[in-house]
Formats: structure tokens, sequence, C-alpha cells
């Protein structure tokens, strides 16, 4: 378990290393861009330009920049802004993180709830019209885009419907903070929620429904039942257990996307200022620091989200130790 | 004769297919008496694990289809509803599976599958089930039984799994326990270790036991009673005896004469049967064998019977007259039914 835990360790500092030097060496070598100009403005003067890049360490050999910008981001933790002079970057994704994380959490609870429902509904009642039907629903569901769905949700709840009594509760567009209003927060995420786990509940739908019906061929599901267990138990027990190996994967590395920014178009939608809002706006800017801080945030969560499928793993499936 | 444990009345079990229905059994009907012994004979496809699957209700396919009956001490197990053939499966009637590897769940520690079953059945405590299951581990000859309950399956070799699959169909005290090629997927040594245990265990606990193989050998060993299967159909049923010495069907004829014989003359081939097994695809009328048969003859255009032409309880499916098929035998094996197999 030691050797496991330092080994991933070892394997984060590598994944979040190499993709912050992959993006700053990206950011850098795309033609026309130059950060001392996004940072001075309009019409700025060579000598602030040259002030400013000496002020920014820009003129420092490009090794020594990546240096002075992780030492920023790590040790000193006050790496600023480009665009946004004065603004911290590491406070700012720390604020912005609970609403991404609200958001995502929600959304994960609905998709996991509400797939393995009719996978598991669809997987039951094969042979019949409702398994079809359940799974073009699901093919529905992945075809539709999040930020089309989001504008559609937005039309009928905030506007064309929203004096009936269906939306009248629905907030104006915005994120408030759990412990600001438990109440407010449920009902500004409940939309958004709905609206990005739509896409997962279709996926995730199909994937353990085709699970399901592999494991149900397997011979230990066969045994199961000739030893006179109840179906309910043959398939929590059994089938169920045997199908959630991909499924478990896949939340993971959806999951921890998604917590890394991933949840991008949706909180533009519905103007949630979480990370991937933030990183919306940085990119427009140009604005390296909030960008290098969010891959490198990002990078964490994914490395994080695929440590815990691990050990899920390792729980699903004896045979697979943690080595 | 009392009634006997398991009958099986004219089974007859179809699959829907894309091309067309299957009959993978066709109108098959079984006795076993208690303690008995039956050995199913065919070779694969011949519908003998359909036909044992059949009787447990274990066929989920939603194409399958099922005609007949099922009397298991007087009920019938095909009109039984979901609840009451769980309350069998396992109790009543238990089944070995071919392949020790994949029937155990990889994901649950032995004992605690074995304690599964006595639970599903017997209102016993997790203490009790628990303890049961070490004394089953133990009587099926699984060293350190009392640790080794709380290992994995992959942690067992093939033969051991067998072992714990054999633990786990005695759990609780079935009257039958049907083994559907216990010893197919196993080393040649470890076969003869799982038939002696399935032997003893049979002798100790008085359960009846079906047999489904395709090895002659097997059934030549274990059967007190043996029915040959061929497209679905028994072709041939009477004693272990009976079957072996007095073989009524031409195939049974070519099963036999497949066999190495270590009192006899080494051939230079051993004998095989010419042709495939016919597909179960809308199979014609008449005798199955027929178009693999030396001893055709125009009236196997028709579905023989299985009936008992010498009075003894020895059943056989081929309109030869006895006398004919004395003569065809006379010489050993029929030469026409030996074919070089280059």
């Amino acid at each position: 378990m030691l050797t496991f835990i330092v080994r991933r360790l070892l394997w984060t500092v590598l994944v979040m290393f190499v993709i912050s030097a992959f993006v700053f060496v990206l950011f850098f070598k795309t033609p026309g861009i130059d950060p001392a100009r996004a940072i001075a403005g309009r019409n700025p003067s060579p000598q602030i330009l040259a002030e400013i890049r000496h002020q920014f360490g820009l003129d420092e050999p490009f090794p020594v920049q990546y240096a002075l910008m992780m030492k920023d981001l790590f040790i000193t933790r006050d790496l600023v802004s480009y665009s946004n002079q004065g603004v911290k970057v590491v406070p700012e994704i720390f604020a912005a993180a609970p609403a991404t994380l609200s958001l995502v959490f929600g959304a994960a609870v609905i998709w996991v709830v509400m797939s393995m429902a009719l996978g598991i509904a669809a997987a039951l009642l094969r042979g019949t019209i409702v398994d079809p039907l359940l799974m073009i629903l699901a093919l529905i569901g992945i075809s539709m885009p999040v930020f089309w769905v989001g504008e559609v949700a937005n039309l009928i709840t905030q506007s064309r419907f929203h004096d009936t009594f269906l939306f009248s509760w629905v907030p104006p567009l915005g994120y408030t903070s759990f412990t600001q209003s438990p109440v407010g927060w449920f009902k500004g995420l409940l939309i958004p929620w709905i609206t990005l786990s739509i896409l997962y509940i279709g996926l995730y739908a199909r994937v353990l429904r085709a699970n399901i019906i592999e494991t149900e061929g397997e011979d230990y599901v066969r045994t199961a039942r000739a030893k006179g267990l109840t179906e309910r138990r043959v398939l929590l027990r059994h089938t169920l257990r045997g199908s959630m190996i991909s499924y478990v994967s896949l939340f993971g590395l959806d999951f921890g996307a998604l917590v890394a920014a991933g949840a991008l178009l949706t909180e533009v939608v519905f103007a949630i200022h979480g990370v991937g809002f933030l990183f919306f706006q940085s990119l427009g800017n140009l604005d390296l620091p909030t960008i290098m801080a969010i891959v490198v945030y990002g990078a964490f969560f994914i490395v994080l989200a695929n440590v815990i499928v691990d050990i899920a793993y390792a729980w699903l499936d004896p045979r697979v130790r943690l080595t | 004769m009392a009634d006997p444990l398991l009958e099986v009345r004219n089974l007859k079990v179809s699959f829907r297919t894309e091309d067309g229905t299957v009959q993978a059994v066709d109108g098959v009907s079984l006795t076993l008496a208690e303690g008995e012994t039956l050995g199913i004979v065919g070779e694969s496809g011949s519908g003998k694990s359909v036909t044992m699957m059949s009787v447990m209700r274990l066929i989920t396919d939603p194409n399958a289809r099922f005609e007949g009956q099922v009397l298991y001490k007087g009920r019938d197990l095909m009109a039984l509803t979901q609840e009451q053939i769980r309350g069998i499966r396992g109790a009543g009637i238990a089944m070995i599976f071919q392949d020790p590897m994949t029937s155990l769940n990889p994901v649950y520690r032995v004992g605690w599958q074995i304690a599964e079953q006595i639970q599903a059945h017997d209102k016993v405590s997790k203490q009790a089930a628990h303890a049961r299951t070490i004394d089953l581990l133990k009587s099926v000859g699984i060293p350190h039984a009392s640790e080794r309950v709380d290992d994995y399956p992959h942690q067992f070799s093939g033969g051991m799994r067998q072992r714990v699959m054999i633990a786990m169909a005695l759990s609780c005290n079935p009257d039958i326990v049907i083994a559907d090629e216990p010893t197919t997927a196993l080393d040649v040594t470890i076969q003869a270790q799982i038939l002696g245990l399935i032997r003893k265990l049979r002798d100790d606990f008085g359960t009846a036991v079906v047999l489904i193989t395709h090895d002659m050998g097997v059934v030549a060993e274990m059967a007190d009673r043996v029915a040959v299967m061929y497209a679905g159909r028994i072709v041939e049923e009477g004693s272990r005896r009976d079957v072996f010495y007095r073989p009524q069907h031409p195939y049974t004829w070519g099963l036999l004469g497949s066999i190495a014989r270590l009192d006899r003359p080494k051939p230079r081939r051993l004998a095989t049967i010419p042709g495939l097994p016919p597909s179960l695809v809308n199979l014609p009328p008449g005798c199955a064998f027929g178009p693999r048969c030396a001893y055709r003859f125009p009236a196997c255009a028709q579905t023989p019977p299985l009936t008992d032409k010498l009075g003894n309880g020895h059943l056989d499916a081929c309109l030869l007259d006895p006398q004919a098929k004395k003569d065809a035998r006379a010489g050993a094996t029929p030469p026409e039914l030996v074919e070089d197999a280059t």
C-alpha cells in the first residue's frame, strides 16, 4: 500500500510537470502571442513593454521563466494574473473551486442514480420494446450538446415559462454558495445539474446496460442462479458487481475531467463563476498565469481521480492488487 | 418401483434464431431414482446440457421455448413460480458446472459464496453457515479448510476450485446433483480424483447424480444407467452393462468404437463416425443419425421412437430388428463404420 501511494505521488508530480511544461511551451511558441502586450493594455510604448518584460521576468531565458512561474505558483503562491493586475491566481482558483465542485458533485449524483436506473431497467427488459426505447432516449441525450441544452433550459426557465407556476422558483443565473443559503444553492444549481448530467446519464446507461448483458452471460451468474438465490440478489450481488468495473473507471475519469474545468460550457451558460468559467475568461485574455494554475490544478484532480479509481478497482476485484 | 425422484416427460426445448428454430431438445424423457447415478452421454450440441439446464429452469434466453413436464417429487418444475423454483435450486437439485475457473465469482471469498447458498435456503446464523462451510470444505478434501475458506477463487487451482464447487453443491444436502461435464476442464490426474470424490460423496450422502459428459470412460466408471443423446433426442438408454456390452444403436456403436482399448490389439487408427452431427435448425423428420449411419434403410425416413424392443428396460431408437443388429455387431466394430481419418 505504501509503495502504491509513493509511486502515485511521484506519478502525480511527473504528470503535473509534463502538462505545465507543455502548456508553457505552447503558449510562448504560438505565433502572435506577446504576454507583455496583454499585460500593458492598449497601444503601449516600447519602453513600457520593456519595463513590463523585465518586471514579469519575460526577458529571462525560457527555462528560467518556467522555473520562476512554478516558484510563484507552488512556493510563494503569489503568482499574479497578467490581465487583471493585483489579482493573485491561487486564491482566485480556490475561491472558484466550490462552485465547480458543487456543480459537478450534484450532477454526478444525478447521473449515477439515473444511469443506474435506466441501464438496469433496459438490461432487465431486454426483448421488450422498453429496452430499445430507453436506449434511443439515451442516444438522444448523448447527442445533445450541453451548451445548447443549457441555452434552451435558460430560455424556458428564465424567460418563456418563468412566470408560470412550473419555473417561477428558478432564481436568476449565477451561483449562490451553500454557506450563504443552502436553499438558494440548491435552487440555483438544479437546472445546471440536470443540464450537465444529461449527456452522462445517456452514456453511462448504455455502458451499464452493455456490461450487465455481458456479465449476465458469465458462468458465475449462472452458478449464482443455480444456488437458488433470489433474482434480486443475483442481480445486485453478482451481475451488477461484475458490471461495475468499467462503469467505475469511466466515472473516475469523467468526474476528474469535469472538476478540472471540464464543466466550462455549463458554467459559462449558467454564469456560474467556477474554475471552468475562470478558464474560459483567462483563455480569452491570454492570461498565462491563470491558465497555468488551472491546468496544474486540473492535472492534479485528474490524477487524483485515477488513484481513486485504482483503489476502487482493488475493492471491486480482489485479483487486482495494489502494488 | 416407487415414483422416481425426477421424471422428465417429453421435454422439448427450442430456440428462435435468425436462421430458424433450433430444436435443441426434442422430446426427451428420463427418470432418475433415489440414489441412482444416470450418465447422459453425447457430443457437443446433442442437447444434454440444455436438457438438464431446463430441468433447473436455468435457461434465461428470452428466445427459448419449453414444452413438456419435469416432475420432481411429483411437482412439475416447469409450472412453478420463480420463487418456488428458487427454493428447489441448490436445496433440492444442485448443479456442478464444467469450468471451475469461471463458475465461481472471482470477487468473493469461496467461503462467502458457499455460505451465501446455505443462507439462501436455511435460516441459520452467519457463524453457523461459516462453520458448516468449513466442514464442507474439509469433506471435499481441501487442506487447511479453516484458513482457505477466506481465500478468493483465483488463489485455488482448478481441481481445488472444482472441489469448492462440489462442496457448494452439497451444502444444502440436495436429493439430486447435476454434474455438467465436471471433469472436462481438468487435468487427467485431477479428473480421477474429482470422479473419486463425487463417487464417495454420492455414497456417503445418498445423493442421486446426473452426470453429463461426452466421455464414455467417465460414464463407465460412474453410472448405474446411461442415456445416449444425439441431436436433441435420446437414442439409447439402459443399464451401464447393457449399453456398454450390448449396445443397440449404431451411434452408440460408433461412440464405443472410438475408444482406445487396452485389452485389444492396437488398431492402426481409432474408428471415427463419418460425417458431422446435423444442424439443429429445421431438422428434417427421420432418424437424425440416418445420414451418417451405415445401416440406413428406407424406414429410417420416419422418426424412430425410443422403445424397449428387448423387453428388459434397455431402450433404443433404431428401427433395425435386433437380429440384424446382432449380425452387424458380430465382427466387433462394423467395417463400414471404420473410416480412415485422413
